[in-house]
Parts: structure tokens; C-alpha cells; sequence
């Protein structure tokens, strides 16, 4: 099977994120990028799919900056090729619109049967890229996807619900998948490996498109929490606090309806 | 040529060749095993068979089989040579030794070590008969009762053989000198002389016959000890303790794979394994329930290699081994089990303890190694992995957070990147990012400003020193962060290197080539020890508190260093009372290792609660006082698990200096000493 | 006709999702604001049974075909995007679930409109629909426009009431006609798989319900047990309940046991001390009940209550099992 995985990479939480006091946006400048963590889900999905039915998987991402060692280390993982794709501008973020319209020109030279991204990112805000690439390529798109099972040229895609239900969903190929969770967690490859990999592998490179016109959102300000933050408390008797906590699981969608 | 020396010759040479081909087998096994660097150090060797070979320092450590070996051992080095002549004699009769066989003194001390022997091989028997210790649970017990009673067998008849030729006036001494055999000689006295000629020779052929069974025998079991130990003590590792041997890369892999990614030296090791447990006694992992046992480890890879070395030369070495059963077992995970592994926690007891210097510690991490290659390892483990790999910190903070702890000084710490200082205090994960460990932090900044030490941090320069990481396996994390310490730390101006922790403080010194001259690195116990003796710190305050110390494996074990903490408990004021365990002896708390990093696996008990009882147990301590960051983290855990909260405190070193050295009047009253 | 304001209803089982109501509510004050209509598009099969609830609504507009019985990702995209094309809307609402994030993308590049996700709340800027998002793991808010003359939105649960967008009431239903080529689609439903019963995996859960000391003791762990299980969780707890063998170690939460990432960490008796609360640093809503007012948990909660657990907890389970 041939396997596309496309990775995003965004700010990393860890870090303290502040605002720029001129353009009231994120401040970029001190910024450290990490892929997105269910893009990671999504390359094991790919590599753990590769060692069942054989293939192989294909890497792609935009050069953000610091790029190479993540695409180094999928390549110590059992990813057989990686692509970065390089522009202008990148380093300062890019819609995912854009960043959709991107990987699509990519891949008009990537034959593939199956697309597997994280099903959203920590950053995204004008749309989700697996399901925005799926669409421009003219491809049936599942999100929420824990598992994947290959059969008969088809897939069944096991879909995420709350509350533990999921749903299996047949899916013709070739598709686009948003992977909630890999089967097993994101392998640990050694650091020699990771070494190894730097000095042996090459990383293919390809230029961005041009950018065509997309329907976009504009930010006009963005802004920190509050500090100091305390629980919101609830008060009064056991049953008027059970009935407080009951409609507040309700309306985070915690709980399905009791049925 | 009579029968008798035919049957002796014949005897000998059947032994000798079984014994021969034995031993010809397990060499061939070892040279399957990895080449290793030349030895050299010489003359440091030699002193160490002296110390350990031949006066058998570490075989004390337990008293009564201790002196029980030790004249076992001297009992056969001493009566070599009446076996020698025994059989000499059998093949030539009348044959003698020259000057052995009629020197009056050596026969006179012969005859008192045979008693020796014998009154050592009682006491083995009825320890392993009736005190009946943990410590040789799954040895192989049969063939060490077997062996003490062949022992026995070959004093005893020594002795009536002696001891009947004194009778019959074949002797080459008078009585006087053969003392123990002359009194054996009159049990028989009453007998005629033929009928005591007869029972000699009896007892002559037992004697040689035992011998020669025994000989077939010692090269397949625990008693291969014998011709090896010399050779194990000889080519003992002379690295630090602290220092392990790095990765080889082999089939494209880390670590071991195979057996035979082990060296020839390792092999030795395991050759060595008297099976005496005692490894196993002092093993915390072993003491807590785990799976582990360091005494198994090393008799399983025995067993696993020869019985690999018969398959091999049988099939071959190209043999498809996924048809073979003894081929296709690994020796990681089929020999040996992940969880054995993984249940480690380096302290070291296990290679301090072993009368024969057997490592266990490395192979343990040669085969880690390779695990982590594999995926085996617990996600807890990875997660922190990465964490180290992307912020070079396992508590998944960023690295500019290094020095947020130091926004709770009043003063301004240097930053050694910038400015020179003489000091660079290394601080540390759990110093730097461990809410835990905040206070003590801030408490030893101010120890060290008032000691007057001249004092730099590397502020968010510093990555975990690695030692742990490379315990637990990761070798290529470890020389990363390695080289970038090193880096950080060559383009700044210092000369010393201080840290308040000892598994730092281990790699710092043991484990960094520092191009060059190699930089004095100390513990912060051995800087505030010095401060306090040359008066650079003051003690303002006496304490008046009863304490006890708990000796971190990689500052005391690893390093040697057990006074200065003392003395600088001393300085304070602390009357120190002692546990059972202290000093090399110290019971580790469970975190090293990279332990602290991975899932706790099912335990009967905890070593750290096992720790905090045997110190809730001296009556009158209330401090239970530590000296590594992770102790101070376990410690205080476990004093709440083990329900001693009202007890017993848990104190880290430098907070008790500070409360001395704060030069203030208030008193902190000491909790009440409860029994 | 433009202008409205669309909620695309989410349904699972029959059941009408709760983001449905708030987005019901959300769409009912973009509406006001934009003096419009505001309409559900409902989308499944039998349709009747569906509309029952959603009285917060002016109208319903209704595909009904059997492959839309259950959530079918690219018959229901084809639907929604039909509907939206014939109509334009000045905004359609979808959920930021598993339902509407497979179809808000789609929606929006096929009908070359923008799309605004992670929506918490609309206000009106000068008579301008604005937005306000939750982004970077809730560490930042984004605030803009929404695009005109037509944009797509997803909507995340919590800034709006849910109660406030639910009305037992039909409003009068329009069945849209069926876009074509519903049954050649590429994607199907198979079914539903439920989650499976025996000793769980903890840091798989969405639903965790922790249990520290001020259960008090091993027997009390029952209520925790009805609880977890009304919510369709899975009780776990922090060391001092594990050391005590009230609960096996596959449950601890904390430095040494496991790390969790639910939607949803009910704290019930416990304090918050650090080692434990590194096992749960990242739960979506986490809900502390402590006696103790000055716990450290409610520092890291987002709700709380010190009402006595031993009292709470039943009246809580009996709530959830029949509303």
C-alpha cells in the first residue's frame, strides 16, 4: 500500500506563547515548532500499516525552519521517502488552506492509496487539513480515526465518538484519513538511529506552488487567559450541585444523552 | 608397571582429558564473544589478586562463610601437593615429592588446615541445611552440598591415610609434626596392621577417586570458580566504578542481540558465579519482590551460552535458526525476561557485593540497549526519552525554564556563560524543575553565598548530565547530551564543577572526556565539608537533633565519598546514628536506573518503605537525613506510604547547613524523640 | 434565502447530540443580531423522532434518506453542501466533534467559502457577527469577523448553554430534495461498536472518575464505581487509594502511574497534590469535589464544588441515569 502522511508543525505549548503588542497576534519571533502530535499518530498508523500489507510510506511537510530532524527521525522510523517543501514565508505560519493547497500541488507526483493525517491541530483556525486536502484532491475524507483494518481494496476505518462508542466505517480507496489516535502510541526510535539516518538519508526537496486565491479568516486580535486562575465553584446542597454538574456535563459534550 | 599404577595412570588421564574437554568447550563458547582492549595496569592487578584472590577481602562481608571459605580455599592451595602425591605415588610407588612431601613445618600446617577444611565444611553444610539463607534460593543446592561433602570425603581421607601411616611408621615425620593425623592414626590403632593397611588403601583410593571425579566436574558447574576466579580477579575492570562501557554497533543494531554480541570478558564473569547470592541479598529490586535477581541473571546467561555454543558448533552458525529451538531463543526476553531487565535499578550493590568482581550492571544495560532498539520499553520510559531528546529535561518543560527556581533568591547568581567563576554549580533535573526539590535549591544558593563560594550557573545552557539516560539504555541520547554540556561548558571559564546530584556528579566525573585537563567535579557535600573545616562557613547555631544519613548509591557506592557528609553532620551539631545498612551497604531507594522514569512493577514492598522503617526503627532519630535530589523525592513519598509521618522527617543535608549557618537566634525546635 | 443562520444537527443513535442544542443557542444570538432566521439543517432518517427538540430553531430543513440514518461522511457532506449552495446562508454552524469536523472543510472548499473553527462565542461588533475561538491548547483566544457575505463555523461546547438552545418543540419541517449520487458514495456506515467491559486501560479514557483519601474507605469506592459507570467511565484514582488496595494499580494516576488526557477528570476526594496531578495535566474539563476549600485541586480545576462526596455522588449517578 502506498501511504502519504503530511505533517504540520505548531507552536509548542511547552513554551511560554505571548502576543505581539504591534499586530495583536501570536508572537512568532521566540517561537519553538513541533510537529503536531496526531500527525505523529498518523505516521505510526502509516508505518504499523506498512508492516502489515507491505508498501511504503511517503513523508511530506513544509520547511517551517527546523524541519530535518523530524523528517530524519520518520526515516529512522521505517518511512522509506520525505519530502519538504520549501517557500517563502513559511516560518511566520500559514493557513491551513494554504497549506492544503500546497501539499495537493506536492502530490501531483506522489501516486498514493491512502492519506493519513492528524484529524486536527493545536493551531488550526480556518479549517482542518486533512479534510480541506481530501476535498481538493477529490477524495473521500474520515476524521476521528483510531484504527485502520485493509480489506479487499477497501478500509475500514474505526471512527472516535464520546464516551468509548465508536462506529467502523467503510471506506473506498484511495482516501484521506484524520487519525485521532494510532493503534499504539508513537514508536520511541533510538537516537543513534536518528543519527544514523542523518548521515545515510537525503531528504527530498520540493517548491511551493503558487498561492491561489482562497477564502480566508482574518484575526483581528489575539489574547492570553487570565492568569490566576480558580475552579469555578459550585455551591448549594448535593442535589442542586448533582443537577449543576449533571447539565454541565451535558453542555461540554462530555456525556452523550442518558438514553 | 603394577595394576594399581595403571589403573592410577589410566584414571588420571580419563579425568584429565574429561576435565580437558570441558574446559577446551566453554573456552571455545567464550570466543564467540566480543574482543576486548588490551589489559595492562599490571602491577595494579597483582594487587588485586592479593586482595581479593588471596586474602578474600570481600568474602567477610558475611563472617561465618567467609572464614569457612577462606580456609577452604587455603586448605586446597596448602594440600595441592598431597594430592598431587597421592596420585604421584599411586602411578610410582614410593614416589615423594621432593622437599613438599618431608618438609616437617608445611606438614605440620598442613595437617591443621585439613581440620580447618573440615570444620569449614561443617559449618557450609549445616548452614545450607539448616539455616537454610534466601540468598541461595535457585542456586543449584545439590551440587553444593555434593561438592562440601566430596570435600569432606578427600579431608577425611587425607587425614586416616595420614594418620594410619604414622600408626604403621611409614611417615617421613614423627608424630609431633602430624598432630591431627596422628590422632586420627589412633582411631584405627587398635586394629591389626594389615587390617589398617587395608583401610588405608581403602581410604587412598577414595581420596584419588574423588579427586578425579571432582576434576570432570568442575568445569560444568558453580565450582569452575576454581580454575577461573584467579583469571576473573585478575582481569578485573580497572575503569571507575561509575564508568560503563560504551555501545558497540553489531548486526546493525545497539547492544546485545545475541549472546555473542556479549565480550569474551563478560563470559568469564559468568564462568566465575559461585551462585553464592550474595548479589542477590543486597539487590533492592530482588528485596521489593520484582523479577529480578542478579544471581539468576548471570547463571542464566551461563546456561544460555553454552547450551547456544553446543547448537552452534553442531549447526552451524549459518543454521536457519528460526527451525532450531535452542537457536532462535533470545537472549534477551527468552533468557533473560523484559521485566527482568527493565527492573533494575543500577545502584551497584550487586557488583560491590560479588566476592568474584562480577559485573551486573553492564550487561543488564548492553541488553537495555538493545530493547530499546526493539520498542520494548514501557511508554513512561520513551515518553520521558523524548522529553530529554526534544528539552533535554525528563519533566517535559521547556529549557528556558531551567532557572526559573532562582526568581526565589534575593541575590543574583551568576551566569557562567556570560562571566567567569570558579565554580559552576551544575544543578540538575530535579534541582531545576522538580517543585520538590524548590526549597532545598534555594536553600544550598544561600549555603553556597554564604560559604563565600564563588558560584555560576549555566542557567538554560544546561541539559540532564545523561547518566541515567545511558543506564536505562539510550546511548545515543546520552552522547548527545553529553556533547552538548560539553560543549556549553567549554566556551565558559571555571574550574570546578559542583552538584547536588550524585547521579550527575557521577557522569561529570566518570563518563565526560573533557579535552585536556580533566576538571575537579565534587558533591556539594565534599564543597560545604571543606567550607565548614577551614571556617569559610560558620556554624551560627548548634542543631540538637538525632539524625541518621541514608548513603546515595552514585556518591557512595559509586564514588567512595561516605565521610564528608558525615563530618559536615558532625560540624552541625547532629549526633549521627548509623543504620544497619549504611555506607556501601545502603539500601537504594528504587529511582536510579531510569527507574523513576518507568512504571512501578508489582512489589511486595518498596525498597524506599523498607528504608524508612529500618530507620523508624533506631529509637530516638527524627531527621532521616539524604543527599540526592531523587532521595529527597522517594524518601518523602514513602515516609507517607509507610504511614511514619508523625515519626520520622525527611531532611536533605543542606537544609539542615542552612538552619546552622543562618546566623539567626531563632530557634526551629526539632520534633519531639519519639522511640 | 441569505442572511440565515444554519445549524447542521448532529445526531448519534437516534439521539440529538448535546453541541446540537449549543449551537442552537449560538446560532439563536447570531440570528438576533443579523435580524434573520435561524434554521436547523437535520440530516438523517427517520427525521420526526429527531425534530422533536429543536423548537429553538424557526424552521427545520430535512434530508431524509435510509444511507443517512447513521453519521455516512461523504453522503452526509454531499447533503449539507447541497442544501448550502441552494440556499446560502449568512452562517452555517456545524459541531467541532467527530460529526462536523469531517464535514465543515468540505463544506467550505466545495462552495469556496471561508471556515472559522474552534468557535466558543458570537458577539456583534457594530452590527458585525464576530467571533471568538479557542486556540494553542486554550492557552490563546483569537477574535475576528466573520467572513461575509457567507461562511462556515465550528462550534466548541462552553460558551454557550446548552439548556438555552433546547426546546421540546417541533418547528415546521421542509424536506430539501436529495442531492444526487447518495448511493454511490465512496464512504459507509458499518456500525457501532461498544466500548468493551473488563479492566481498562485508563489513558485510553475519555471518562475518568478519580478517587483519592477522602473516599475514607474501600467500601465507599462503590459509589465512585455507579458514578463512573453512569457516565459511561472508568473510576481510577491517586496513590494513597492504591496503596491502600482499594483500587489495583492499572488505575493509579500520577507520577507513577499513569498518564491521562480525558475529556472529562471528576476529582473526588482528592487534594491535588503534584505527583498526582502530573498524571492528569491535560484533561479537557476537569470537575474537583473536596471538602476542603483550599485544596490545591481547585487551582487546577475548572470547576468545583465542596460538597460532601458521600452525598453527592449518588444523587449525581441517579441524575445521570434518568434525567
Amino acid at each position: 500500500m502506498e501511504i502519504v502522511v503530511v505533517i504540520k508543525f505548531v507552536p509548542d505549548l511547552v513554551e511560554d506563547l505571548t502576543i505581539d503588542p504591534v499586530t495583536h497576534l501570536l508572537d512568532r519571533s521566540f517561537l519553538r515548532l513541533l510537529p503536531n502530535e496526531l500527525d505523529e499518530h498518523a505516521l505510526e498508523e502509516a508505518l504499523l500499516l506498512k508492516e502489515k500489507h507491505g508498501g511504503r510510506v511517503t513523508v511530506l511537510t513544509i520547511d517551517t525552519g527546523d524541519v530535518d530532524e523530524t523528517l530524519f527521525t520518520a526515516v529512522a522510523k521505517g518511512a522509506d521517502r520525505v519530502i519538504k517543501i520549501t517557500g517563502e514565508g513559511f516560518d511566520q505560519g500559514v493557513s491551513n488552506r494554504r497549506l492544503a493547497e500546497i501539499f495537493q500541488h506536492a502530490l501531483a507526483d506522489v501516486p498514493f492509496d491512502l492519506l493519513l493525517t492528524g484529524t486536527q491541530a493545536v493551531d488550526d483556525l480556518d479549517g482542518f487539513v486533512g479534510a480541506l486536502l481530501a476535498e481538493r484532491l477529490g477524495l473521500p475524507y474520515v476524521g476521528y480515526v483510531t484504527r485502520v483494518a485493509a480489506a479487499d481494496g477497501k478500509l475500514v476505518a474505526r471512527k472516535e465518538y464520546p464516551g468509548g462508542l465508536n462506529a467502523d466505517i467503510t471506506v473506498s480507496l484511495p482516501a484521506v484519513l484524520g487519525i485521532q489516535a494510532a493503534e499504539k502510541p508513537p514508536r520511541y526510535v533510538v537516537t543513534s538511529r536518528v543519527m544514523e539516518a542523518m548521515k545515510k538519508a537525503t531528504i527530498d526537496e520540493a517548491k511551493a506552488g503558487e498561492a491561489g486565491e482562497e477564502p480566508g479568516v482574518t484575526v483581528s486580535r489575539m489574547s492570553l487567559p487570565e492568569t490566576g486562575e480558580h475552579a469555578e465553584m459550585i455551591s448549594g446542597g448535593a442535589a442542586e450541585v448533582a443537577a449543576a454538574l449533571v447539565k454541565l456535563l451535558r453542555e461540554r459534550g462530555v456525556v452523550t444523552q442518558a438514553r | 608397571m603394577t595394576a594399581k599404577s595403571v589403573i592410577v595412570l589410566v584414571g588420571l588421564l580419563v579425568s584429565a582429558a574429561v576435565f580437558g574437554y570441558r574446559v577446551h568447550q566453554r573456552v571455545c563458547h567464550m570466543r564467540l564473544g566480543r574482543p576486548v582492549e588490551p589489559f595492562g595496569h599490571w602491577g595494579e592487578r597483582i594487587k588485586g589478586v592479593a586482595l581479593f584472590a588471596l586474602a578474600q577481602v570481600r568474602i567477610f562481608r558475611f563472617p561465618g562463610t567467609g572464614t569457612a571459605h577462606f580456609f577452604i580455599f587455603w586448605g586446597f592451595v596448602l594440600l595441592f601437593p598431597t594430592i598431587l602425591q597421592a596420585i604421584l605415588e599411586g602411578v610410582s610407588p614410593g614416589f615423594a615429592l621432593p622437599f613438599v612431601a618431608g618438609f616437617p613445618p608445611l606438614l605440620l600446617l598442613q595437617d591443621f588446615i585439613a581440620l580447618a577444611v573440615i570444620v569449614g565444611v561443617m559449618y557450609g553444610l549445616y548452614y545450607r541445611a539448616l539455616a537454610r539463607p534466601e540468598r541461595y534460593k535457585g542456586s543449584h543446592q545439590f551440587e553444593g552440598n555434593l561438592v562440601l561433602c566430596f570435600i569432606l570425603t578427600i579431608m577425611v581421607t587425607l587425614l586416616c591415610s595420614t594418620g594410619i601411616r604414622q600408626n604403621l611408621g611409614q611417615s617421613h615425620v614423627s608424630p609431633a609434626w602430624q598432630p591431627v593425623s596422628a590422632a586420627t592414626g589412633r582411631l584405627f590403632a587398635g586394629l591389626s596392621h594389615g587390617t589398617q593397611h587395608a583401610v588405608e588403601q581403602v581410604a587412598w583410593w577414595i581420596h584419588i577417586g574423588v579427586v578425579l571425579v571432582f576434576l570432570t566436574l568442575l568445569p560444568i558447574g558453580k565450582h569452575f570458580h576454581v580454575v577461573t576466579s584467579l583469571f576473573n580477579v585478575l582481569l578485573r575492570n580497572l575503569n571507575p566504578r561509575g564508568w560503563l562501557a560504551p555501545s558497540p554497533r553489531l548486526d546493525d543494531t545497539e547492544g546485545v542481540g545475541r549472546v555473542e554480541h556479549f565480550t569474551w570478558r563478560q563470559m568469564l564473569d559468568w564462568y566465575s558465579c559461585s551462585e553464592c547470592g550474595r548479589c542477590q541479598d543486597v539487590c533492592p529490586a530482588y528485596g521489593s519482590g520484582a523479577a529480578l535477581s542478579p544471581k539468576l541473571l548471570i547463571m542464566g546467561l551461563r546456561a544460555h551460552l553454552y547450551e547456544r555454543g553446543r547448537a552452534l558448533q553442531a549447526f552451524g552458525a549459518t543454521a536457519d535458526s528460526t527451525e532450531n529451538t535452542i537457536l532462535k531463543k533470545q537472549v534477551c526476553g527468552d533468557v533473560i525476561s523484559d521485566e527482568i531487565l527493565w527492573s533494575c535499578t543500577s545502584c551497584y550493590a550487586c557488583d560491590h557485593e560479588c566476592p568474584l568482581l562480577i559485573e551486573h550492571v553492564q550487561p543488564i544495560v548492553d541488553m537495555r540497549r538493545y530493547l530499546l532498539t526493539q520498542q520494548r520499553a514501557d511508554p513512561t520510559l520513551t515518553g520521558a526519552l523524548e522529553s530529554l531528546r526534544r528539552y533535554g529535561n525528563s519533566f517535559q518543560k521547556s529549557d528556558k525554564q531551567r532557572a526559573k527556581w532562582t526568581t526565589g533568591l534575593d541575590f543574583k547568581l551568576k551566569d557562567i556563560r556570560k562571566q567567569p567563576a570558579r565554580t559552576v554549580w551544575f544543578m540538575g533535573d530535579y534541582a531545576s524543575y522538580s517543585p520538590a526539590l524548590t526549597e532545598a535549591t534555594l536553600a544550598t544558593a544561600r549555603v553556597f553565598q554564604r560559604a563565600g563560594l564563588d558560584v555560576g550557573l549555566l542557567y538554560d545552557g544546561e541539559r540532564n548530565a545523561g547518566n541515567d539516560v545511558r543506564r536505562a539504555g539510550e546511548e545515543g541520547l546520552f552522547e548527545l547530551l553529553r556533547q552538548k554540556n560539553l560543549a556549553v561548558l567549554g566556551k565558559c571559564e571555571w574550574e570546578e564543577i559542583v552538584t547536588t546530584d550524585p547521579h550527575s556528579y557521577n557522569t561529570l566525573k566518570n563518563e565526560y572526556a573533557w579535552n585536556g585537563k580533566k576538571p575537579a567535579v565534587y558533591h556539594y557535600s565534599e564543597v560545604l565539608d571543606r567550607a565548614l573545616s577551614t571556617g569559610q562557613l560558620a556554624v551560627s547555631r548548634k542543631l540538637d537533633c538525632v539524625v541518621t544519613y541514608h548513603d546515595p548509591c552514585y556518591l557512595g557506592r559509586y564514588n567512595g565519598v561516605y565521610d564528608a557528609p558525615r563530618r559536615v553532620l558532625t560540624a552541625l551539631g547532629c549526633r549521627l546514628v548509623e543504620m544497619p545498612r549504611n555506607r556501601d551497604r545502603a539500601l537504594c531507594c528504587g529511582a536510579g536506573g531510569g527507574r523513576i522514569w518507568m512504571e512501578e512493577g508489582k512489589v511486595t514492598e518498596r525498597p524506599s518503605e523498607n528504608r524508612v522503617r529500618e530507620a523508624a526503627n533506631l529509637p530516638g532519630v527524627q531527621y532521616f537525613v539524604v543527599a540526592c535530589p531523587k532521595d529527597l523525592t522517594m524518601y518523602r513519598d514513602a515516609v507517607k506510604t509507610a504511614g511514619l509521618e508523625g515519626r520520622l522527617i525527611v531532611k536533605d543535608l543542606v537544609e539542615l547547613v542552612d538552619e546552622a549557618t543562618r546566623g539567626d537566634a531563632r530557634a526551629t525546635a526539632a520534633p519531639p524523640v519519639t522511640a | 434565502m441569505s442572511g440565515e443562520v444554519w445549524v447542521v444537527v448532529e445526531a448519534l443513535r437516534s439521539d440529538v447530540s448535546e453541541i446540537s442544542y449549543t449551537m442552537l443557542a449560538a446560532g439563536r444570538v447570531l440570528a438576533t443580531g443579523l435580524k434573520s432566521r435561524l434554521s436547523a439543517l437535520l440530516i438523517g432518517h427517520p427525521l420526526e423522532k429527531l425534530a422533536g427538540t429543536l423548537g429553538a430553531a424557526d424552521l427545520v430543513l430535512g434530508i431524509e434518506h435510509p444511507t443517512l440514518a447513521e453519521f455516512n461522511p461523504e453522503a452526509y457532506l454531499r447533503a449539507a453542501t447541497a442544501a448550502i449552495e441552494a440556499h446560502a446562508p449568512r452562517v452555517v454552524l456545524f459541531g467541532h466533534t467527530a460529526i462536523g469536523t469531517d464535514l465543515a472543510s468540505g463544506v467550505a472548499h466545495r462552495l469556496h467559502l471561508p471556515v472559522v473553527t474552534s468557535c466558543r462565542s458570537f458577539r456583534f461588533d457594530g452590527g458585525e457577527p464576530q467571533f471568538s475561538s479557542l486556540t494553542c491548547g486554550g492557552k490563546i483566544t483569537a477574535t475576528g469577523a466573520l467572513p461575509a457575505p457567507s461562511c462556515v463555523v465550528t462550534v466548541m461546547p462552553g460558551g454557550y448553554k446548552a439548556d438555552e438552545g433546547r426546546v421540546s418543540q417541533a418547528p415546521p419541517l421542509e424536506i430539501l430534495p436529495l442531492p444526487a449520487g447518495l448511493e454511490t458514495v465512496r464512504t459507509s456506515f458499518n456500525e457501532f461498536i461498544e466500548p468493551p467491559a473488563g479492566d481498562v486501560d485508563i489513558a485510553k479514557q475519555e471518562i475518568l472518575v478519580s478517587v483519592g483519601r477522602g473516599i475514607q474507605n474501600k467500601d465507599n469506592i462503590a459509589l465512585v464505581e455507579a458514578l463512573a459507570k453512569s457516565l459511561g467511565g472508568v473510576v481510577c484514582g491517586s496513590r494513597p487509594v492504591i496503596d491502600q488496595g482499594w483500587l489495583p494499580i492499572t488505575r493509579l494516576v500520577g507520577k507513577s502511574g499513569k498518564q491521562v488526557k480525558p475529556k472529562l477528570y471528576l476529582a473526588v476526594g482528592i487534594s491535588g497534590a503534584p505527583e498526582h496531578l502530573e498524571g492528569v495535566s491535560e484533561a479537557d474539563t476537569m470537575i474537583a469535589v473536596n471538602t476542603d476549600g483550599k485544596a490545591p485541586i481547585f487551582d487546577v480545576a475548572h470547576f468545583g464544588t465542596t460538597c460532601n462526596a458521600l452525598e453527592l455522588l449518588p444523587i449525581l449517578t441517579e441524575k445521570l441515569r434518568s434525567p
